[in-house]
């Protein structure tokens, strides 16, 4: 399985093919349905978001708590579909990378091809392998919203499949 | 009389909901073997296997199976010969609920429908209260993720639609469903009584094992054509476009009213992890 590490690069992104199977590593950002709300609350107010999108990787996710002595409970993809509405507006602002998990709308298919970004799938249902490779958790931001806050989280070999590449080709449409 | 305090029902659904965040039945876990072996499309092959090796990981480290720990489902079949007595039966189970959620570690998913403010411990349970002949209780948990409740649909159909609308149905929701609700999935369908009991019956069609039959032989009939239907969709593990769509459909019927036939799909994930008790 081909091994990468977070942030992408452009050259990365351009190597990956829709089916291919990839183990992630590196730094990404949790948000789900009320924290892209809240990001959105806060672009279109024109405020600075407490966390940097250029060149970053959000994880469709909400992760359970974390066990005495673990990193992170377990922690496996949402499904992106409910996300897809947010998700070109963020790959134009810099966003080169998600994790989920499902097929997104052909909208998103078009802002990865025009960002040179990539969506992967993650296994929906597998969290406590996914919680398990999880070496460090921290909330960043908007931590009222529990698992739905904002968390960055440092993960090693995380087993996922590019769903939808950066030529407009998608995993489930083969 | 026999009595039961509700304190005992308490007790019995909280180690009920401990185990089943981090446990699949074996049933399922023998029709995801099962789909595996079968499985010839190599993404999909990839995500079964990964199913498989995260309930590994799950049992070896006590960490739920999937993140989405759900909302706590209860059937309770309450014999009509006993006598519950302490705390109201409701209270009783959200008590279980909440201390097993805040002991299991598991996520609190429940929010109120507007405001989307979280209750913060995991409830109200979703409790179905039948009374039944005899003196035992009969405590079913299915805790229900949303990536798969939300693809459920209900369909009122014209008894002129017949067994054929009622197939047409349950496929068309698996395939408008996709890849979203994490396939391979698991189909309960509801078919007659009303509105409101035919989406409960989909729901009590899901507690039966998978690779088990309704009794009635016309019904059993209809759950191998949806089945064999629905695996010619090619959704796959995952959506990835393979043979497994679906590891099962359980179909669970009651009479209706002249006019109609409605008809519910509630589509359960992979993760399948009820937990049965009898007191």
């Amino acid at each position: 399985m081909k091994k990468l590490t977070l942030p992408l690069t452009k050259e990365d992104v351009l190597s990956l093919h829709a089916g291919d199977a990839v183990s992630l590593s590196g730094v990404v950002l949790t948000a789900r349905d009320c924290a892209h709300k809240r990001i959105f609350e806060y672009l279109d107010r024109g405020e600075k978001l407490p966390f940097e999108l250029k060149n970053a990787t959000i994880y469709y996710a909400g992760p359970c708590p974390a066990k005495p002595g673990m990193a992170s409970g377990s922690c496996g993809p949402t499904t992106s579909a409910r996300m897809e509405s947010f998700a070109p507006r963020l790959f134009d602002l810099g966003l080169n990378s998600t994790i989920g998990k499902g097929e997104m709308s052909d909208e998103v298919s078009a802002s990865l091809v025009r960002n040179k970004a990539v969506y992967f799938a993650a296994v929906g249902g597998a969290g406590a392998l996914y919680g398990k490779n999880i070496l460090k958790s921290e909330c960043i931001a908007f931590a009222d919203l529990l698992s739905e806050a904002v968390h960055r989280l440092e993960i090693k070999d995380f087993p996922v499949v590019v769903a939808m590449d950066a030529y407009g080709e998608s995993v489930y449409k083969k | 009389m026999r009595t039961i305090d509700t304190k005992t029902i308490e007790e019995t659904l909280y180690k009920m909901a401990l185990k089943a965040g981090v446990s699949l039945t074996e049933s399922c876990v023998a029709a995801i073997e099962n789909a595996k072996t079968n499985e010839t499309c190599p993404p999909c092959k990839f995500a079964l296997e990964t199913i498989l090796e995260n309930r590994r990981v799950a049992a070896e480290n006590g960490m739920p199976v999937c993140q989405d720990t759900g909302l706590a489902v209860v059937l309770m079949e309450i014999g009509q010969d006993i006598c519950l007595t302490g705390a109201p039966l409701k209270k009783s189970v959200d008590e279980g609920i909440r201390r097993a959620y805040a002991d299991g570690y598991f996520r609190k998913s429940v929010c109120d429908p507007l405001t989307r403010v979280n209750t913060g411990d995991n409830t109200p349970a979703v409790l179905h209260t039948e009374i039944v002949e005899g003196d035992k209780v009969t405590i079913t948990l299915l805790p229900k993720g949303f990536g798969s409740e939300n693809m459920s649909r209900l369909y009122m159909l014209t008894p002129a639609k017949g067994v054929k609308g009622i197939i047409d149905s349950v496929v068309e929701t698996v395939k408008l469903a996709g890849s979203r609700p994490c396939p391979p999935v698991y189909v309960g369908v509801g078919i007659g009584g009303s509105f409101d009991t035919c989406a409960f019956l989909a729901k009590k069609a899901l507690t039966r094992e998978v690779g088990t039959s309704n009794p009635r032989s016309d019904v059993a009939e209809i759950e191998r054509e949806c089945l064999k239907r629905i695996n010619e969709l090619k959704i796959g593990a995952q959506g990835f476009k393979g043979d497994v769509t679906a590891l099962g459909v359980s179909c669970e019927i009651a009479p209706t009213h002249i006019a109609g036939l409605p008809v519910a799909v509630n589509i359960q994930c992979h993760c399948i992890r009820m937990q049965k008790e009898i007191l």
